[in-house]
């Protein structure tokens, strides 16, 4: 793999993408009041919920906004990257136009996860990191280095997590084809990580911490900035990421082994 | 002319039905993607954040079973088709048969539910199974009155996200638009949380607003909880008309606006 190389395509791909974006640019304006009307509602009804209790799984208020800030981090980082992309492989299976992808001289899980950006999305992420700020302000947290290390660790282990999952779900379009809401099953179990994962039920809770391992995207970082994050957690973290990403990288090679073309 | 006006509705939605049953899978994932209300009542029953609130666990249970149901009923989505179809160019043929184009819409989305009832009833089903406490059969008044408010909530959606179809003829990309206004309707309609508990300088103006009546009003009336029906059902009417209004005059301005693809 020549990094350098893929670099430049890289840099070719955003330069596309933000070329077709800014054709339309009312929209990333709507964008930007949707994102912030979004992050009011949640703080609105975190909110309720404290009105009506001191704590909730063991969180106040005031930590409780840390997953706020993080979620609202990721869900930018899903909207920039993931969503754009990996909604479109349905459009390419479903026409055959997979084809032109897999006979490109480059690697394919590279093209069709970062071929497109949605420059509205870095709004988001820069709201969420505002928030982030905020929340540092009032927990009283005194900013590291090593806390900031471990933190950009943690978060990229949860991009890695978040990421995969949405690739492991649009790869089985390979076989199912017709599968565009399978991505909002997945949005709608992601919800439940804007809250503590303590404040659901235990059985919630397992299911969230293995089946699809919400747990691990948003609390272990927030856990982390309070300072409560034990170091096996962080490992742990470190460790289901990569099974994760290693997963969706030999689940995508067999999936192709599948891959009838559109005519044949 | 009524005679054929009917018939044309029946085969729409016979077409349409079959073209649904087509999708069983998407339109099964779909009823699950809409389970946000579980999660909700799991944090407010786990948490004992209802006891304030005077609301005893069954009855928090089953207003947010109805008001999954009532969402699973209601949802709109005739921005997304429309955009599409007017960005292909798909409306033209459609604007010069003798049949307003939203009626194809219109039996798309009741085809839709109906594929979707089974769906949700399963979904209800397995709810049920877990919270066998929970378990309630609405008498049959109530059970046509919901039905009736929902319907209605369907309508109210359906013509504000028709109003914002018809900004497709001037932007072209009305979806961003109806993405924005899902935020209100998420936040606001009692999907994740009941409007009762919300606080006293929310409450003042809500009511002001359509979002109350599209999943709130319903699930209340569904659920047994005390609503007030006929002034509820009245105001949903009411939303009824004055979307439609608007609905009438974007429509026709919007279709002088447009140029076909290709002239």
């Amino acid at each position: 793999m020549n990094i350098r190389k893929y670099f430049k395509i890289y840099t070719l791909f955003i330069n596309t993408s933000f070329g077709i974006e800014m054709e339309y640019k009312i929209n990333i304006f709507i964008d930007l009041i949707t994102a912030l009307l979004g992050l009011i509602g949640s703080v609105f009804l975190l909110s309720i919920f404290f009105d009506n209790a001191s704590s909730i799984g063991g969180w106040s208020f005031e930590q409780a906004l840390i997953i706020q800030g993080i979620y609202t981090i990721l869900n930018g980082v899903t909207n920039t990257w993931f969503s754009p992309n990996l909604t479109e492989i349905v459009k390419y299976i479903r026409e055959g136009t997979l084809d032109f992808v897999l006979i490109k001289p480059i690697d394919s899980q590279f093209w069709i996860s970062l071929k497109r950006i949605s420059p509205s999305g870095l709004i988001e992420i820069g709201l969420g990191l505002l928030v982030l700020i905020y929340c540092l302000n009032i927990n009283e947290i005194k900013i590291s280095l090593s806390l900031m290390v471990l933190f950009a660790m943690t978060i990229i282990c949860s991009i890695s997590i978040l990421y995969s999952l949405w690739f492991l779900i649009s790869t089985t379009t390979i076989w199912f084809v017709k599968t565009w809401n399978a991505t909002e099953v997945l949005r709608s179990f992601l919800y439940i990580g804007r809250f503590p994962l303590n404040s659901f039920s235990i059985s919630l809770r397992v299911f969230f911490s293995t089946v699809i391992p919400i747990t691990f995207i948003t609390t272990i970082p927030s856990e982390l900035i309070l300072g409560i994050a034990p170091i096996w957690k962080i490992i742990l973290e470190i460790v289901v990421s990569y099974i994760f990403l290693m997963i969706s990288r030999k689940f995508w090679k067999y999936a192709l082994r599948f891959y009838s073309s559109a005519s044949s | 002319m009524y005679k054929s006006f009917l018939y044309k509705i029946i085969t729409l939605l016979k077409i349409q039905y079959s073209n649904m049953l087509e999708y069983r899978v998407e339109i099964a994932l779909w009823a699950v993607s809409g389970i946000i209300p579980f999660f909700m009542l799991n944090i407010w029953t786990n948490n004992g954040l209802n006891e304030s609130l005077n609301i005893s666990n069954i009855m928090l249970s089953r207003y947010f079973i109805s008001a999954f149901f009532v969402r699973q009923f209601s949802v709109v989505w005739v921005v997304f088709t429309f955009e599409e179809d007017a960005l292909l160019g798909k409306i033209s043929p459609y604007l010069i048969q003798p049949l307003h184009p939203f009626f194809r819409y219109f039996a798309q989305h009741i085809a839709e539910q109906i594929t979707r009832f089974p769906f949700a009833l399963l979904i209800a089903f397995i709810f049920f199974i877990l919270n066998p406490g929970s378990f309630w059969i609405p008498n049959l008044k109530t059970a046509l009155l919901a039905g009736l408010a929902t319907f209605l909530s369907f309508l109210i959606q359906f013509l504000m996200q028709s109003i914002i179809a018809t900004i497709c003829f001037w932007t072209e990309k009305a979806s961003s638009i109806e993405k924005l206004l899902f935020i209100p309707t998420l936040f606001l309609s009692g999907l994740l949380a009941p409007v009762e508990s919300f606080p006293e300088f929310v409450k003042t103006w809500v009511y002001f607003t359509p979002f109350p009546y599209l999943i709130n009003f319903p699930a209340n009336l569904l659920s047994g909880n005390t609503t007030n029906i006929s002034s509820g059902i009245f105001i949903q009417i009411i939303w009824v008309f004055i979307f439609f209004g608007v609905f009438s005059k974007t429509w026709k301005s919007g279709t002088k606006k447009f140029t076909a693809m290709g002239i």
